[in-house]
């Protein structure tokens, strides 16, 4: 009987470690997939000419593999999206946390919940409905397919993850600070710049990266809406092509083995950096926020 | 003010308190007198720190809070006739933990003035060793002023507590059981800072510990489950109290 259960423990224990060290075991065979297929694209571009590259024209012969337009395309969209989203989502974490009425807080805490639940898809398509032509009206623009399309959509999703995570921090400022500055004389809006802020940044820096993190590898409603022409953006309400919606507009169509194929797995390990750096940098922030 | 002499510093009329369905404080009319210490007394629940935190409109964030009667300063109605910045910046209030801001010594005490407007340096400096010196703490502290708030001992924080309320220079200072986390040593410091504050300010005190009440109060109020059991002279409440209920919580038969 004793035995058994040593077994049984012995069992257990590792099966807990298995699936702990799992997601390791998965990222790291990703990132070597990629990187073996994705280092195979320099064998015919060199690494300048593909990040740097000007022109991306897959099947024209020989091949120009250069993703510079999709980096700047995605930077574009994506700095739009951080521009729009950032201040909007800070500004709604105070209300709910700190300003709103009890039942106001729930009802507004429930949307934001909400927003977070709609498949990027169905964003898409009320972005090539509703928003697209909205753009292209308003502004007088050509088309309403536009990297300001885009950044509107990323900006919609990144807004739930910015949104509770700014909350939770603001929430962590002891209610004590808080009173202190009160008692002290201090308005509403003085103990909310003050202290509330200060003591909540780290928190609200690393939630506007999570939520940016989160957005950068979004595809479907990108592509959906920002027209994807491969060439270097000059401004906001032009069409522009991300590398997200790259690899999943083409890598159907890339022949297995090409140099075209190869180069699309690069992009996806271009895109797999980035948002690990921001992943990172996130919670540096957000444990320099747990220190203190 | 001349014309108010002989009249009270505050005065409370059929104050009755709710967070939402609970009552914490029901009916209660008192008189606070200028230059005196009030100590209130009484259980765990009576009311004591729901009544202190109304007097200078701390309770207004509580999303539930229902307050009815009135409660006057210097004749003034605190809700209509005040602002509850300038309120509190006229009654301050020392809390049962010391929590300093997390800032250095000297932008803990120059933070109500600031606040205020204040910049000019030596000006803020002056307040700073006044400020200190009265909460009994300069001499601790004095050669390291801009070093972090956080890094003193919990006696010392609750000093710089009180050194940054009177940094506004208050009328009136409501303390919440301020010594509960104290050892013997840095109650004693503090209390000496009350009895030396009385003689230009007006003192409220609630504590658990009568022993505080019976030493420092001139007068002294007893709550029980929120209402005003009796006030009077504190001599008066710990050696023939009217009400048996007072003589049962001094003497420790509940509480
Ligand atoms: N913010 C609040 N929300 C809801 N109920 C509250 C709140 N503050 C106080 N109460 C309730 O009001 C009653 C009185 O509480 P209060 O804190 O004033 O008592 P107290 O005499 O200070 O007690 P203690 O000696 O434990 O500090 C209690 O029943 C308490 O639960
Ligand atoms: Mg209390």
């Amino acid at each position: 009987m004793a035995r058994f259960r040593k077994v049984k423990e012995f069992v257990i224990e590792k099966l807990i470690f298995a699936s702990g060290i799992a997601s390791i075991i998965f990222v790291a065979l990703i990132f070597i997939f990629l990187l073996r297929e994705g280092v195979s694209v320099f064998k015919t571009t060199s690494i300048g000419d593909f990040l740097g590259g000007r022109f991306w024209y897959p099947i024209s012969d020989p091949p120009k593999l250069g993703i510079l337009p999709l980096i700047l395309g995605s930077l574009l969209v994506t700095a739009g999206a951080i521009v729009l989203a950032v201040p909007l989502g800070i500004g709604a974490a105070f209300y709910i946390a700190d300003v709103a009425p009890v039942k106001i807080r729930h009802l507004l805490k429930s949307c934001v919940e909400v927003l977070a639940a709609i498949p990027s898809v169905v964003l898409g398509f009320l972005g090539i409905t509703l928003l697209v032509p909205f753009l292209k009206h308003t502004l007088g623009l050509p088309t309403g397919l536009t990297a300001l399309a885009g950044s509107i959509m990323l900006a919609f999703m990144a807004l739930p993850t910015i949104i509770s995570i700014s909350e939770d921090a603001i929430n962590a400022v002891p209610r004590e600070y808080k009173e202190g500055a009160l008692a002290l004389g201090a308005t509403h809006w003085q103990t909310l710049t003050r202290v509330i802020i200060h003591g909540a940044m780290p928190g609200i820096i690393a939630a506007s990266m999570l939520g940016i993190g989160r957005v950068i590898g979004e595809t479907m409603a990108v592509m959906m809406v920002t027209g994807n022409a491969a060439v270097i953006p000059t401004s906001l309400l032009q069409p522009v092509r991300t590398l997200t919606a790259t690899i999943a507009a083409e890598m159907g169509e890339a022949a297995k083995g090409s140099p075209h194929y190869f180069a699309l797995f690069a992009v996806g390990l271009v895109l797999f950096l980035i948002s690990f750096l921001i992943n990172l940098t996130a919670d540096l922030f957000l444990n320099r926020g747990k220190k203190r | 003010m001349n014309s108010r002499i002989g009249k009270a510093k505050i005065e409370v009329k059929n104050l009755t308190i709710h967070f939402g369905k609970v009552q914490a404080i029901h009916d209660v009319s008192l008189d606070i007198q200028p230059n005196e210490i009030l100590s209130i007394i009484g259980p765990a629940n009576s009311g004591k720190t729901s009544f202190l935190r109304s007097l200078n409109r701390l309770n207004d964030f509580e999303p539930r809070l229902r307050i009815n009667g009135s409660i006057k300063l210097d004749g003034l109605d605190i809700r209509n006739d005040i602002e509850a910045e300038d309120l509190r910046k006229r009654v301050g209030m020392i809390f049962a933990l010391p929590i300093p801001l997390p800032r250095s010594i000297y932008d803990n005490i120059t933070y109500g003035p600031r606040l205020a407007g204040l910049r000019d340096k030596t000006t803020l400096d002056r307040i700073v060793e006044e400020s200190l010196k009265a909460a009994y703490l300069w001499d601790e502290v004095k050669d390291r002023l801009r070093s972090s708030a956080q890094k003193l001992s919990g006696g010392q924080q609750q000093r710089l507590c009180i050194a940054r309320t009177l940094a506004l220079r208050p009328e009136v200072i409501l303390f919440d059981e301020p010594c509960s986390g104290l050892d013997p040593i840095s109650t004693a410091k503090v209390e000496e800072s009350m009895l030396e504050l009385r003689k230009s300010q007006t003192i409220v005190l609630v504590t658990n510990n009568t022993k505080q009440a019976a030493r420092v109060g001139t007068r002294t109020a007893f709550f029980l489950m929120g209402e005003l059991v009796e006030i009077d002279a504190t001599e008066k409440i710990f050696t023939a109290p009217r009400d048996p209920r007072t003589n049962d919580y001094i003497v420790g038969r509940f509480g």
